[in-house]
């Protein structure tokens, strides 16, 4: 992408024209998709969805516009500080809970409920790219490069996994690691990892996890067991994906959404709820249109200067893949319910404004490297 | 091995990066390609199956049951029909156990049940399997069951259903001809898994013709499709497919003869059976007392349940076809018949003494003094013992069994039920085989009065007595599909036949046993034999001191008085087979003979006898619902109404359940006591 050339349209204020419109175009065609989607989902009325969901969307976007005008070095300084406020507040939602009794997972400041958890998702990236950013690239092969590291992905994915939200934790831990894998750390250590990965995970099922995350793994690998409860989603969300086919059902004719068999239709499952109306159509434009998001992010990374920069790009177009690909999988059964929800499609505030966050930050590295390569 | 330069400079770290990075790339478009994969496997390789699961959860299919097939008699009049009904059912995997006693406290106050309903329904709920419908209460009223549905909402796991029961016109009058209906067992579902059969409302045949002809009957489910949401919530109704009725099945029976001598058998415990001597067609099927189908159908309750199975006179046996009794001198027109088939002339006389020494043993007749000298026409009208104890020892009973079987004794008819006991004509090679035993005179002696080892149940007496009248070997029909069939002429001489009936004509009109069959009919009458059957033993010491009347003894050991006859005699058209157990002759109108009479007399002059009945129908107490009501309410008061629907019984009992057999068994082994009696010397026929 080069940057927006203001010969042509001069009358275009410099700052606006050298926004990335290419991908705010993508965004505001995938979040006003999303308001049609929750149009239908309440059966063809703006409340209680499409109309919160459209004023936090352009909320949100302005906020990433205005990330984007930051300065790159700023997020190099703020990235270890910012870390450990949040895992501050981690360990606070974690005594407040204790206190109040019960899982409670947001901090109540008044203004916003603040989820510390999902701000966990892009900052722990931050935290890691700048962590193997100061690292000196001779240690980089040393012990001494791998066990912060670890440490700065362990605590806050433990802290998460009290909560107990297997999905976040899982989603921190793969930012986190993505990013050392990208630093350079050896090879064969991934390899030996992701080799004894299913003995460390049968340990997992049968010490860390809580009951009813056993028991939606359980459930995933046969949803036939639970087909009241858990199992119920599944396979309703199937149905509806399934009985979709290529062209969808149409606008507002979605039968399993409109007659609530399709639970969390506007939620985590918004998926099938959208592909039982728009079909396989709906769904493979929704992938093209995400990956290519994810893609530009990747090439954000390729194209950045300083070493935070790439590491931090290409890491946070990782977490924005992983939100999006666990989501599907979950949705059309091929990965256990793990309560991820897709960004920029389901309804909720939080996904929304951590995908914007990411990419607020990407577009923020992106403006950068286009300066310099220019300057 | 090439392996890129470790990544220890800047420069390195960059050249490290690029390449991890486009591996992450890759990756991620490879999931993206699965993800998309994924897509189109289900959207486009399952999308028929996917399909119908989505038609399925969107559209609520709820089975319409099909209005039974009518039972009707031979002239279209219904014996069984259908009547609308409201009714409301539990299903109890439908209702958590939690709110149990929350909805039935609301439908209590909603339809005003009585607290031993409440308590039947919770015993209901707890045996029955949990898809199976418990019926909560039928025949409401549209009001009610407005009400009901009204507040539908706040009663999970119950089901009202505006549909169609069974009715039976005649009530007990047809209940042993028609069986009952009642809702399918939890073991008939398991079997064919058919949805049907756990609709609430719907209704298989548990018992006589209503089992037998269950396939016929039942007719085509219909369905009614409803668009619904996941919460049970109806949001339109779809295009709904309407049941096919059963079809409906045409009897040869006559409505209104069937209901008459239901009644003209009045309290007694009996049967009566009567059939078109022109083709065999059956016009009457009774046995009473009988329990009321209605009820059955609806559900019975306990209180009703145990009233009918403490009766001695057996309510819910089928004594048309499960009585078998021992036929008495009804046989003794059919000996007649032997005697003369075998040579004996119809002058041949016989001097009764009284009594007849055979052996070691002592035979009496029914008259202390004996009659006399008799001829053969003359000893069936007096029914004397001793004529027919000589005749047939000089000829011997293996050559009379032949004569019985072909009228018709110890047959079993191709009618549609599912039990039929069909007794005994014996004979040496039968008791050889049996008992192991020789057959010996006494056997031949007490055969020849129709008690010892001959036993008949009170269809195959009415077949008996109308192929004496039509000379042809004319078998029972029930159903009336297609033409009559004209049966063959028996391989009896028709002169004999004409001996025969002439006797009979005597036995009612010539100053015989049966005076009292008489017709009052100018220009018809009626050929009768009495009968009667002792179901205990008579010592020496009582036949010293004179026999005990029965009107002395205890119900059930009074004697059975059986009946058979033909009329008019000119041109038979009409025989029937009437059978009193313990009915012992005690009371003139509740007799065989007037019972008898007033029967033919309705096929012949209805007016005249419904006069009749309704002239002596008071004498015991009213017609039979009157008496159902008044044995009811006297019932009730003996026992208390909790009490009753504590009472845990089977509520669906056809005629080949175990209580049944039982209580049937129990009535036919007087008859079985005596004709294993090793003291056949004592035997004697108390006739009158």
């Amino acid at each position: 992408v080069k940057p927006a050339s203001s010969a042509t349209l001069g009358f275009v204020p410099e700052p606006l024209a050298q926004l990335p419109w290419k991908i705010i175009l993508l965004i505001l065609a995938i979040g006003c998709f999303d308001l049609l989607v929750l149009y239908s989902a309440a059966g063809g009325h703006i409340r209680p969805w499409a109309l919160s969901q459209g004023i936090r969307f352009i909320v949100f976007l302005g906020g990433a516009v205005i990330l984007s005008r930051i300065r790159e070095d700023v997020w190099g300084m703020i990235s270890l500080p910012a870390y450990v406020v949040i895992l501050i507040m981690l360990v606070g939602v974690e005594i407040l809970g204790k206190v109040a009794g019960g899982g409670q997972r947001w901090l109540d400041l008044g203004i916003i409920r603040l989820q510390p958890s999902e701000l966990m998702k892009p900052f722990i990236v931050l935290a890691c790219a700048r962590f193997y950013d100061l690292l000196p690239p001779s240690e980089v092969r040393k012990v001494g490069a791998i066990w912060p590291a670890l440490l700065l992905i362990a605590l806050p994915a433990g802290l998460v996994m009290l909560q107990p939200d297997l999905g976040t934790a899982l989603m921190i831990t793969a930012g986190g690691i993505t990013v050392m894998f990208l630093a350079g750390i050896p090879l064969r250590l991934f390899i030996i990892a992701g080799l004894t990965a299913p003995v460390v995970g049968l340990v997992a099922y049968n010490y860390v996890l809580h009951d009813y995350q056993r028991n939606r793994i359980a459930i995933f690998l046969d949803p036939e067991k639970d087909p009241l409860g858990i199992g119920y989603h599944i396979t309703q969300s199937k149905i509806a994906i399934g009985s979709g086919g290529i062209w969808g059902k149409g606008f507002l004719n979605g039968s399993q959404s409109h007659l609530d068999y399709l639970p969390e239709g506007q939620t985590d499952f918004a998926l099938a709820t959208m592909m039982e109306e728009w079909g396989l159509v709906g769904g493979v434009l929704l992938i093209m249109a995400w990956f290519a998001i994810i893609w530009w992010a990747m090439g954000v990374a390729m194209r950045a200067q300083g070493r935070f920069a790439r590491l931090t790009a290409a890491g946070l177009a990782t977490t924005l893949f992983f939100y999006v690909s666990i989501n599907m999988a979950m949705v059309m059964g091929m990965a256990p319910v793990v309560g991820v929800p897709l960004p920029l499609i389901s309804f909720g505030g939080t996904a929304q404004m951590t995908a914007l966050l990411c990419i607020g930050i990407l577009m923020s590295i992106d403006r950068q490297s286009h300066k310099q390569a220019t300057w | 091995v090439s392996r890129p330069p470790r990544p220890t400079t800047e420069a390195a770290q960059t050249y490290s990066f690029s390449r991890r990075a486009v591996m992450v790339a890759t990756a991620q478009g490879a999931v993206a390609l699965a993800l998309a994969g994924r897509m189109g496997w289900l959207a486009v390789a399952e999308n028929e199956h996917y399909k119908l699961l989505s038609e399925s959860n969107r559209v609520n299919l709820t089975m319409i049951p099909p209005r039974r097939g009518w039972i009707v008699d031979r002239y279209g009049h219904a014996i069984a029909n259908n009547r609308t009904d409201f009714r409301v059912d539990i299903i109890r995997d439908r209702l958590p156990a939690t709110e149990q006693a929350r909805v039935l406290k609301l439908l209590q106050q909603l339809l005003g049940l009585p607290p031993e309903q409440i308590v039947r329904i919770e015993n209901d709920i707890k045996r029955a399997a949990g898809f199976q419908p418990v019926q909560v209460a039928e025949n409401l009223t549209a009001d009610v069951f407005a009400a009901v549905q009204v507040r539908l909402p706040e009663l999970p796991g119950v089901a009202p259903t505006a549909g169609y029961s069974r009715n039976y016109p005649a009530a007990q009058a047809v209940a042993h001809l028609t069986g009952y209906v009642g809702a399918a067992s939890a073991e008939q579902y398991q079997k064919t898994k058919d949805p049907l059969l756990i609709t609430p409302g719907f209704k298989i045949g548990k018992d006589g013709l209503e089992r037998t002809l269950e396939s016929k009957l039942r007719g085509e489910a219909g369905a009614k499709r409803v668009e619904v949401t996941a919460h049970g919530k109806l949001v339109r109704e779809l295009e709904t497919r309407h049941d096919i009725p059963g079809h409906v099945q045409r009897l040869t029976i006559d409505a209104g003869l069937q209901e008459y001598a239901a009644r003209r058998l009045g309290t007694n415990s009996g049967s009566a059976v009567v059939i078109d001597v022109t083709n065999g067609d059956v016009l009457a099927f009774v046995s009473m007392p009988a329990y009321d189908p209605n009820s059955f159908s609806d559900g019975i309750s306990h209180l009703e349940w145990k009233m009918l199975s403490d009766n001695d006179h057996v309510p819910l046996m089928n004594k048309v076809l499960q009585g078998l009794y021992p036929p008495g001198s009804t046989v003794k027109p059919m000996n007649g018949l032997a005697l003369l088939h075998n040579g004996v002339s119809p002058e041949d006389r016989i001097s009764c003494s009284g009594a007849l020494r055979v052996g070691t043993g002592i035979f009496h007749c029914h008259k202390r003094g004996g009659h006399g000298p008799l001829n053969l026409k003359q000893a069936i009208m007096a029914s004397c013992d001793i004529y027919f104890y000589e005749m047939v020892r000089r000829l011997g009973y293996d050559r009379v069994a032949p004569i019985a079987r072909s009228l018709g004794l110890g047959q079993k008819f191709d009618i549609p039920f599912s039990t039929q006991r069909f007794g005994t004509v014996p004979d040496s090679a039968w008791k050889r085989r049996k008992y192991k035993a020789d057959w010996t005179v006494p056997d031949s002696l007490n055969a020849s009065i129709g008690q010892g080892y001959v036993l008949a149940n009170p269809l195959q007496l009415a077949v008996m007595a109308s192929r004496i009248a039509s000379g042809r070997a004319l078998t029972p029909r029930l159903l009336m599909n297609g033409p009559a069939t004209i049966a063959n002429p028996l391989p009896i001489d028709p002169e004999h036949l004409a001996i025969i009936r002439n006797a009979m004509y005597g036995v009612v009109n010539e100053g015989g046993t049966g005076g009292r069959a008489r017709l009052n009919i100018p220009g018809a009458s009626l050929a009768a034999k009495t009968g009667t059957a002792q179901v205990r033993r008579i010592t020496m010491a009582e036949r010293g001191s004179g026999v005990l009347s029965n009107a002395s003894l205890p119900f059930k050991l009074r004697d059975h008085a059986l009946f058979v006859c033909f009329a008019p005699v000119e041109n038979p058209k009409y025989a029937a087979g009437i059978v009193l157990e313990h009915g012992g002759h005690t009371v003139t109108n509740l007799d065989t003979p007037g019972i008898g009479r007033d029967i033919i007399t309705y096929l012949l002059d209805r007016d005249k006898a419904l006069a009749s009945l309704a002239e002596v129908e008071p004498t015991w107490g009213g017609d039979i619902a009157t008496r159902a009501a008044a044995e009811t309410a006297a019932y009730k008061s003996q026992i208390s109404a909790l009490q009753a629907v504590q009472t845990e019984t089977d509520a669906t009992a056809p005629t080949d359940a175990p209580a049944v057999e039982a209580a049937t068994d129990a009535a036919n082994s007087s008859a079985a006591a005596i004709a294993n009696s090793a003291l056949p010397a004592e035997q004697g026929s108390p006739e009158q």
